[in-house]
């Protein structure tokens, strides 16, 4: 039987990074790349709360214990930040979209050379 | 002294003469015209007069003896705070000035009372000779012009005034040669003397300026001063240069050669002109001139000879020319070619007042002789050509007597006028230096005997033999009016008597005429020797005055003129139609020639005139039209051209070189740089939103590999 490690989940968390950066960098709508920044930050949550279960498992001396819990309470500030952002980001997709009547990213080039 | 003082009013009357002519002379009457032309005339003779005599008497008074009068009216040239300064040889500064200044001294003197004197007679006579000619007026204008021009060349006290007069007296013959321009011969005439005279002209003026470098001014009393005061070396190149220019001048005036071509064709303009310009009064401003300069002869013993070579020359070509001519103007235009020639050869040898006593008494036979031709043309209708003369003597009898008189004159026969000068000039050029110009003599002896043949021959062609005249003109044969023969008498009376003043010693005179001119030549400066180095002025060895020789020459000279005399006679005395030239019969290859002048006038053509063309060239000046034309179309055109093509060629270069290398370069050049370095700062700003983020992960992926690779 594989036993999950840590190692495992930051590996998803990195897979997940990945795409989410992927995302970003390719796609053209608009809305699937804020979808993207969004997995971006929670492939970050998972990293954060993987390190923090690592570290509760960790000796108390070494700034473990049951009640190292930063990563936890750490990536609640991060969800709380991706709403906030998406928010943001949304109200600017829905200007944009008044504007140019598409959400093609592609077309956000009025400051181009 | 007021003629003296006003001589200057000489000059002027009849200046105001001609002015009178041109302003108002067409509307005046034959009469007015007359009243005041020949009246101003007369008035400066009188005046003329008047100025001698009290010159004579002021020179005789001790504070300036024998001192030449000189009054200015005006400083003329260089005068005013612009002072013309000019460097003269030695590198001193001199000041170029030029004075309405008058000189009266023995030489203008004798001139002055001549030129008025024969002006005079002459203008009484053109009032009968020009009685029926149209452009009366316009005739008086002119000759009083001339007078003017004459009278200002005479009494100038400069160079500069002289040359004024000099050009004046051209001009004046250019417009009385020319008086009937309908004439197409007349015209051609006309321009061809002032032509001739002009190349004079620029040897004149070279001449001039030759002195007034040379000697610091151009005043005659300085030049004479400083000719005389020993300065200069006997023989000194710019001296020889400047006389043989001077002399260039005289020959274009007074027609030596090779200049004398114009005084021929002269003849076509009316008879008193030939008189009074071409026989007293104009061509002997040449003589006039170079008597005047007779200080800077002295000092070009080269140039003394050269003026006496051609001098001689000159006499005995033209005097050969004569003796088969039968125009009748045209033989006494060669014969004063001729007797000028005697003038010079008389300055030449250093015999100035010889030679000056010999213009004296050719302005009165010489004169007379063409007085009294126009005098025969007027009675034969205007016929001029001797072939068609003949048997007038009783016709016209004070014509015949007063030209008969006048011929014995020129021919030399004792003791009519021209035996004392023609003699003296020939005792003169025999006996001076040791007899080195005895060679001259022979040649003036060969033309005196040609004088006195052609001057008869003249004679018996016209007034004796059968007539071999139309009928018409004979019946119209006449006498001429008073006013033509009065002045005809006068100048027979003078060309009796004026050879006396000269009577010489060797005969029992007292050489009147020369004893008057010692103040201007200086006999003790009489040198023609060079002493040593130095080459200075010396007094020339006494000759030995050889009383005996000089009756010798007086008596062959004599037996020339008879001689003479005796072969005309032979041959024309009894002339009728058809009659023969002793020479075409002879010789008919020499009297061709003769008749044809030796083809001077062809030749000159020829040469000189561009009229010819050889093959396609038109040959010019010595052939230097074509070849002047040539240079012109090719070469300085072909500057031209090129001067032009250089400027178009460098603004090609110069546009391309701002257009590529100034624009291109410079220009546009960092403009490229800045936008070839901006462009990967460009990227910055790309506007493109995942290519922003893409720099964003990059960026981050750097970081994380710096990490932790170290």
């Amino acid at each position: 039987m594989l036993h999950i490690t840590t190692l495992h989940y930051l590996v998803v968390g990195a897979g997940l990074f990945l795409l989410g950066v992927i995302g970003v960098l390719t796609r053209r709508n608009v809305v699937i790349v804020l979808m993207s920044i969004e997995l971006i930050l929670n492939a970050v949550n998972l990293n954060l709360v993987a390190f923090s279960r690592y570290w509760q498992g960790m000796p108390v001396r070494m700034g473990g214990g049951a009640t190292a819990l930063h990563g936890q309470i750490f990536s609640i500030f991060v969800i709380t930040d991706a709403a906030a952002e998406a928010a943001v980001g949304l109200g600017i997709l829905i200007a944009f979209f008044r504007n140019k009547e598409t959400v093609n990213i592609d077309e956000v080039h009025l400051l181009k050379w | 002294m007021f003629f003296l003082s006003h001589i200057w009013l000489i000059p002027l009357l009849p200046a105001f003469g001609a002015a009178l002519m041109f302003f108002f002379g067409r509307k005046l009457q034959k009469a007015s015209v007359s009243a005041v032309c020949v009246g101003v005339i007369a008035l400066a003779f009188l005046m003329a007069c008047g100025a001698v005599w009290q010159y004579s008497a002021w020179s005789s008074a001790p504070e300036h003896y024998r001192q030449p009068y000189q009054t200015v009216l005006y400083t003329w040239l260089g005068s005013g705070t612009g002072h013309l300064t000019y460097l003269t040889h030695d590198g001193t500064s001199a000041p170029f000035e030029a004075d309405a200044g008058f000189l009266l001294d023995p030489l203008s003197s004798i001139w002055l009372l001549f030129v008025t004197g024969v002006g005079m007679l002459i203008h009484i006579y053109s009032t009968g000779y020009m009685a029926h000619e149209g452009g009366y007026y316009r005739f008086f204008g002119y000759l009083n012009l001339f007078m003017f021009s004459m009278l200002t060349l005479i009494l100038a006290n400069n160079y500069v005034l002289l040359f004024v007069g000099w050009e004046g007296v051209g001009l004046c013959s250019y417009l009385l040669i020319g008086f009937y321009f309908h004439r197409k011969s007349a015209s051609d005439a006309a321009a061809k003397a002032f032509i001739v005279n002009r190349i004079g002209d620029a040897g004149f003026l070279l001449g001039m300026f030759f002195i007034a470098w040379y000697f610091g001014s151009l005043r005659f009393i300085d030049v004479t001063q400083i000719a005389r005061s020993g300065r200069f070396a006997v023989g000194d190149p710019i001296i020889t240069a400047a006389t043989l220019l001077l002399f260039v001048g005289a020959c274009g005036k007074s027609a030596q050669i090779p200049l004398y071509v114009w005084l021929p064709d002269a003849m076509e303009g009316p008879t008193p002109v030939s008189a009074l310009i071409h026989a007293a009064t104009m061509v002997t401003a040449g003589v006039y001139m170079v008597a005047r300069s007779n200080a800077v002869f002295v000092l070009a013993p080269t140039s003394m000879k050269t003026v006496a070579i051609v001098g001689a020359l000159t006499a005995i070509f033209a005097a050969s020319i004569g003796l088969v001519q039968n125009d009748i103007k045209r033989v006494l235009a060669y014969s004063t070619v001729s007797q000028l020639g005697y003038m010079f050869l008389a300055l030449g040898v250093g015999a100035f007042a010889a030679g000056v006593f010999h213009v004296f008494t050719h302005a009165f036979f010489k004169a007379l002789l063409f007085l009294g031709a126009g005098s025969v043309i007027h009675s034969m209708s205007g016929e001029q050509d001797m072939r068609n003369m003949g048997d007038l003597g009783h016709r016209i009898p004070t014509t015949h007597r007063t030209m008969f008189i006048a011929t014995l004159a020129i021919a030399g026969i004792f003791p009519f006028a021209g035996f004392f000068s023609k003699d003296a000039i020939l005792w003169e050029t025999w006996s001076r230096e040791g007899g080195a110009y005895r060679f001259l003599w022979y040649i003036g002896y060969a033309t005196a005997l040609m004088t006195a043949f052609y001057m008869f021959r003249l004679m018996y062609l016209t007034f004796h033999g059968r007539p071999r005249m139309s009928h018409d003109v004979e019946h119209h044969i006449h006498e001429s009016p008073a006013s033509m023969t009065g002045p005809l008498v006068a100048l027979a009376l003078c060309a009796i008597v004026a050879g006396w003043l000269g009577w010489p010693q060797s005969l029992g005179g007292s050489d009147r005429f020369t004893k008057f001119l010692e103040p201007v030549f200086a006999p003790e400066a009489r040198v023609l020797q060079v002493e040593g180095q130095t080459g200075q002025l010396v007094a020339g060895v006494e000759e030995e005055h050889n009383t005996g020789t000089e009756w010798l020459l007086m008596a062959l000279s004599l037996g020339a003129a008879g001689l003479g005399w005796g072969m005309a006679w032979r041959s024309y005395r009894h002339a009728d139609k058809g009659y023969s030239e002793p020479i075409a019969v002879l010789a008919p290859p020499v009297y061709k020639t003769l008749l044809n002048k030796y083809y001077v006038d062809e030749a000159y053509d020829e040469a000189f005139t561009g009229r010819r063309k050889v093959g396609n060239v038109r040959l010019g000046v010595l052939g230097l039209g074509e070849a002047s034309s040539w240079f012109d179309t090719h070469v300085i055109d072909g500057l031209v051209n090129f001067a032009g093509w250089i400027t178009r060629f460098t603004a090609t270069v110069s546009s391309w070189w701002d257009k590529w290398i100034i624009d291109g370069i410079g220009v546009n050049g960092p403009a490229i740089l800045a936008r070839m370095l901006s462009y990967p700062a460009r990227l910055f700003e790309w506007g493109l939103v995942q290519w922003y983020a893409l720099v964003m992960t990059a960026g981050l992926v750097g970081f994380v590999f710096y990490y932790v690779w170290h």
